[in-house]
């Protein structure tokens, strides 16, 4: 099942195709959890794509994204099976006339016939490839984590009923999390580990002008400039991609060609949700950008004496 | 290549991240499906299978290119060595070249982004500036040092303004301005790190690469000593508050609502025995709704312990969610309250930057004095204090000789719910001295050392689970 791709540019140029622009990092960490059939755990800020690259290497391999949202609460039931009780009850019923022996009553309705299977388990036993996407895995409980483990190592489920229900393939799986807390180093083993952070100025470009096509080129350089500038402010939140998109889309929808500090106070709500963000951002397009001396690039060791 | 490999990850362990065997056999694993000689994805694959925390990622990358800085030709090598030839045939003016020339070429190779023109002017730059002696056992900081003095980035940054300007003037506009300013830092920084590369290079080559990540061993974030940090690692140890305190604030909220030891409830109870026959099968409880502690922090300012109080502040009113309220006061020898400061701003920073400024701490001479603090302390706000809040003490209980005074926590903590002493000293050094912490810790709940970030975290999860 696995080596679906030949080398790390295929999957860079395999994800383009699906209009997901991969960098290497993102591609060669892709590539050698194909190799090695492992998860990969994707961490990073919120809205730089790591859901959407489950759904893009969904597209890719042309097979069916299964998704388990993660929320606290969710439990076996939810997650990996559940017995169908209403069914098994009917099916007692109905056995009362003939007398059928107990133990063979069991077998029966502890049979794969009253099994509910919910995503864990679907994706074990589906025959088509898959791709599983655990999203937010940072929303479970510590000890609901544990769920996960014998899945994501074995790709297996142990029904106490039923024995073991083993997958006929290895799906390809990711799970991400937004870092609200430390994941189990038990979790955390059984995966490779991919940091997705905000893309460069050249990546964001290319990223706006494929998922706004009739951006123009200049404009949406423009665009991915000012952001990258956005976030180099130290703000409650910085702006996401799907943000920064939907910045470019505002700007093409009120007709303006370039960007210019009044554009850009007109419409930083876009971008920020934080009114104190806002308030910084327009001071510091408003203010003339000479003002800082070129040493901050020099940096503290220019300065420290030996 | 696997001995290498095994080096590296018993460097990575030393350097105190968490390796496990599986991770290392994945590592192996992985590279045989690889081009290793690919540096990018080498490096790629080998931080996919052996960090699983992104804090941890500086340091691996460090430990990564002492350890793997040989193994590539970069192009800096081969045209370096061919320089070094040309220089004694006296052919190549490369070798003689003054500091002016080499500014203009460097300023050149920025402009067109050449990345490997501006390999070999580095290598260059190293060559002329840096002088590197070898088997020194350093770091490589200093000669980085020497290097950037020489090449002054401020005039590089202004040469290449005017230059560009002069190809193409944009018209004044601020925006593009500033655009192309941001552009040509990035250059810059790009630039700095290929000096330290080709440095960190030589030296491995000069000293080997065991001793050479020996010497550039660091502390992780979270293992950074307060009282020490240099300024690099406090702007990490600061970057690293927001995300800690946010894991934390969400781990005790959780908790907080799955607690269920509330009180019998007893309407229910009775209601749920009618399907078991009347009897009370099945008890219910309230859901207890646990009242968030209310803070009080009392933080030594003198110079000794002051990066360590700031660090604090800032943490604990980065999760002033968690608390029904944080009140804060800092001293020296005076005593005055700060918690002002923080309700004015939402930006954490700028309010203990105006601590610094504008807090009225200096009584006498401007020498800690405890018991001076604690007493006035103790005069003005002991009437405050309640059965819900907890007051955290932050300092080394260095006295300068002076009265403890340490009744007052007495009187605090009857009145209070806790009192907590927070104490940035290794514990070897209590007691040593003027200081006075046993003193105090006869009347405090808890007297904790905290040194770096992880005693942090851990003392803020007791406190805030009350």
């Amino acid at each position: 099942m696995a080596d679906r791709f030949a080398t790390v540019e295929q999957v860079i140029d395999d994800l383009r195709r699906v209009d997901y622009l991969a960098d290497t990092a993102i591609a060669s960490v892709v590539y050698i959890a194909d190799r090695l059939e492992k998860p990969v755990l994707v961490e990073g800020p919120a809205g730089v794509g790591k859901t959407e690259l489950a759904k893009a290497m969904a597209a890719v391999t042309n097979s069916r994204l299964i998704r388990l949202q993660c929320y606290e609460g969710l439990d076996e039931a939810k997650a990996l099976y559940e017995w169908n009780y209403k069914k098994q009850l009917l099916r007692i019923q109905a056995e009362r006339e003939h007398e059928t022996e107990w133990s063979d009553m069991e077998t029966d309705i502890f049979s794969e016939e009253f099994l509910l299977t919910r995503p864990l388990l679907e994706a074990i036993r589906s025959s088509e490839p898959v791709v599983l996407l655990i999203d937010e895995v940072d929303r479970l409980e510590i000890e609901t984590e544990a769920l996960l483990l014998e899945v994501l190592s074995d790709f297996q489920v142990s029904i106490p009923e039923l024995g073991t229900i083993r997958g006929t393939q290895r799906p390809i799986v990711f799970l991400t999390s937004n870092n609200t807390r430390e994941l189990s180093e038990a979790l955390k083993r059984r995966c490779l580990y991919l940091h997705i952070d905000y893309p460069d100025i050249e990546r964001e470009k290319d990223i706006v002008r494929v998922r706004v096509p009739e951006i123009d080129d200049e404009l949406a350089e423009q665009i991915a400039q000012v952001v990258s500038s956005i976030r180099k402010l130290d703000l409650k939140k910085s702006p996401s991609i799907s943000e920064t998109i939907d910045w470019a889309r505002t700007l093409l929808f009120l007709g303006r060609s370039s960007v210019s500090p009044e554009n850009i106070s007109d419409t930083l709500s876009v971008l920020l949700k934080y009114q104190s963000d806002i308030a910084k951002a327009e001071k510091e397009f408003s203010t003339d950008p000479d003002a800082k001396p070129w040493g901050s690039v020099g940096g503290s060791v220019a300065k420290r004496k030996p | 290549m696997l001995d290498a490999l095994q080096g590296f990850v018993h460097e990575l362990r030393t350097a105190g991240l968490p390796v496990s065997m599986t991770e290392n056999l994945d590592a192996m694993r992985a590279i045989e499906n690889i081009d290793i000689s690919d540096r990018e994805v080498f490096r790629d694959v080998l931080g996919a299978t052996l960090v699983k925390n992104h804090r941890h990622r500086p340091a691996f990358d460090t430990v990564f290119e002492v350890y793997f800085s040989l193994w590539a030709v970069s192009p800096a090598d081969a045209l370096a060595a061919e320089a070094n030839q040309s220089t004694p045939s006296g052919g190549g003016a490369t070798g003689e070249m003054s500091r002016e020339e080499l500014a203009q070429m460097l300023v050149d190779a920025l402009l067109n982004m050449d990345r490997d023109a501006l390999a070999r002017l580095a290598a260059m730059a190293v060559n002329m500036f840096a002088g590197i002696e070898p088997g020194r056992p350093v770091g490589g900081t200093y000669y980085l040092y020497r290097t950037l003095r020489q090449l002054d980035f401020d005039e590089l940054g202004s040469r290449m303004m005017g230059q560009a300007q002069k190809a193409d003037p944009l018209d004044g506009d601020p925006l593009k301005e500033r655009f192309q300013r941001e552009e040509f830092e990035r250059r810059l920084r790009d630039l700095r790190t290929i000096l330290e590369t080709e440095i960190r290079r030589r030296l491995v080559a000069d000293r080997g690469v065991e001793a050479m990540a020996r010497t550039l061993r660091k502390p992780l974030p979270e293992d950074v000593d307060f009282m020490h940090a240099s300024r690099e690692e406090m702007v990490s140890l600061q970057q690293a508050i927001m995300p800690l305190t946010r894991t934390l604030a969400a781990r005790l909220a959780q908790r907080r609502r799955r607690l269920h030891r509330g009180q019998l409830d007893f309407r229910r109870t009775v209601r749920a025995s009618l399907s078991y026959g009347g009897v009370p099968a099945e008890p219910k409880f309230r859901h207890p709704h646990p009242s968030k502690p209310e803070i009080m922090v009392v933080a030594d300012i003198s110079g000794s312990v002051a990066s360590f109080a700031r660090f604090t502040l800032q943490f604990v009113y980065a999760m002033a969610s968690q608390f029904s309220k944080v009140r804060s006061w800092v001293f020296i020898d005076g005593i005055d309250e700060i918690t002002r400061f923080f309700d004015e701003s939402d930006d954490v920073l700028e309010a203990v930057q105006r601590v610094n400024s504008e807090a009225d701490v200096v009584w006498v001479d401007g020498h800690s004095d405890y018991g001076h603090a604690l007493e006035i302390f103790h005069d003005r706000h002991l009437s405050e204090v309640t059965p819900k809040s907890s007051i955290i003490i932050l300092g080394d209980a260095r006295n300068n000789y002076h009265a403890s005074q340490s009744w007052v926590l007495g009187a605090l903590r009857k009145r209070g719910k806790h009192v907590y002493w927070l104490n940035p000293e290794p514990l070897g050094y209590w007691d040593t001295g003027d200081s006075v912490i046993s003193d105090y810790a006869t009347y405090c709940d808890g007297v904790y050392e905290c040194r770096n970030l992880r005693q942090l975290q851990s003392f803020v999860t007791t406190v805030a689970e009350g």
